[in-house]
């Protein structure tokens, strides 16, 4: 949303900028890894370009490339994506309240620019959605240049390694470090026994059900997991309903 | 060089519309409403699943099959970046540990 004048003119703008700067080398670095990671799992340099303009979600592009590279059918590539996604529709109640009085284009052109990091920032930094209309554009405009640097972070360095990836031999296998990264969020995600329970069960289930066709493996896991995690629930709630 | 697909555009795209219909999904509507309560809980497990199901077969199998060496490089790789991420809870440092540790052993031991 940095193209509207109302919200680059305004100082919280700059400081929404200032304020994601800590972690821009991070971003760049998962961003860079990213970019050489689509590439050298076999993706051309234009359908890896396509996909850091378009998609613009780390952890759904590696999740993908596995899929895209072993021809899994496009429902099944979508589904996953969708399901490494659900964090963000979280993310999108909680932030409904700051956003809900823009014109619906505008709503969700700051969806989809709010990933986790700007995500996180903006809702430490407010807490409550502001009263007074010059309170929401102060907002909104924080907003706006939080996702901005994030956004030229993520963007530059992909392409950077995009076009760096064709330099390095494909048997080093760098591709492994999409996984790492992939690993590194789903550690990240373990924050109850319930969340960790999920995750063996769906991780066992992937590899039990590998030979099912056009990676059906990966929606019948989730599945699994999914719904045994709620029989559990069902059967013995936590404390609180918290997980 | 490799070659670029209109299938795998098309995914690309799809992929995109599903970035803007989860980062904005509660506010698409300016209706109010309500997930049925067993979605809310679904929310909860859904994201550590679907990364589970992609990543596990990704590092203990070869095409599905389970390795049955402990000589492999993934094995090692993401145990170090694990532990690194519950350490430092740094999802750049478990690339980092985790390459450090997979290269060499690749590159070095053939594993």
């Amino acid at each position: 949303m940095f193209f509207l004048s109302r919200l680059h003119r305004h100082p919280a703008f700059v400081l929404g900028m200032r304020e994601v700067s800590p972690q821009s080398p991070g971003i760049a670095a998962w961003g860079l890894m990213t970019g050489v990671a689509m590439v050298k799992s076999g993706m051309s340099v234009f359908e890896a370009s396509a996909m850091t303009l378009l998609v613009f979600a780390g952890s759904s592009q590696l999740a993908a490339i596995p899929l895209i590279v072993a021809g899994a059918p496009a429902w099944v590539i979508l589904a996953t994506g969708f399901c490494v996604n659900l964090r963000f529709v979280v993310f999108s109640l909680h932030l409904r309240s700051f956003l809900i009085h823009l014109p619906r284009w505008q709503r969700m052109l700051h969806g989809y620019l709010t990933a986790d990091i700007s995500y996180v920032l903006f809702v430490r930094k407010y807490a409550h959605p502001a009263e007074t209309a010059e309170g929401r554009l102060e907002q909104e405009a924080y907003l706006a240049g939080n996702d901005f640097l994030n956004w030229l972070s993520w963007i530059v360095a992909s392409f950077v390694g995009i076009a760096l990836a064709n330099l390095i031999p494909t048997s080093w296998g760098l591709g492994f470090a999409g996984i790492l990264c992939l690993l590194g969020i789903q550690c990240s995600l373990a924050s109850s026994r319930m969340r960790m329970l999920s995750s063996a069960v769906a991780g066992a289930a992937a590899v039990v059900a590998y030979s099912l066709p056009l990676k059906l493996n990966i929606v019948v896991a989730i599945a699994v997991a999914v719904i045994l995690c709620l029989t559990v629930e069902k059967i013995r709630p936590a404390p609180g309903g918290q997980a | 060089m490799n070659g670029t697909d209109l299938w795998t555009l098309a995914v690309i795209v799809g992929l995109a519309l599903v970035t803007v219909l989860t980062r904005s999904f509660f506010f698409i509507s300016s209706k109010s409403w309500q997930l049925p309560h067993w979605a809310q809980r679904g929310l909860q497990y859904a994201p550590i699943a679907a990364l589970s199901a992609v990543v596990v077969p990704e590092i203990i199998t070869v095409q599905g099959v389970l390795i049955s060496t402990w000589q492999d490089a993934r094995i090692f790789s993401a145990v170090v970046g694990a532990v690194v991420y519950f350490w430092r809870r740094d999802v750049l440092l478990t690339i980092v540990a985790g390459m450090a540790v997979y290269l060499p052993l690749h590159l070095g031991l053939g594993w």
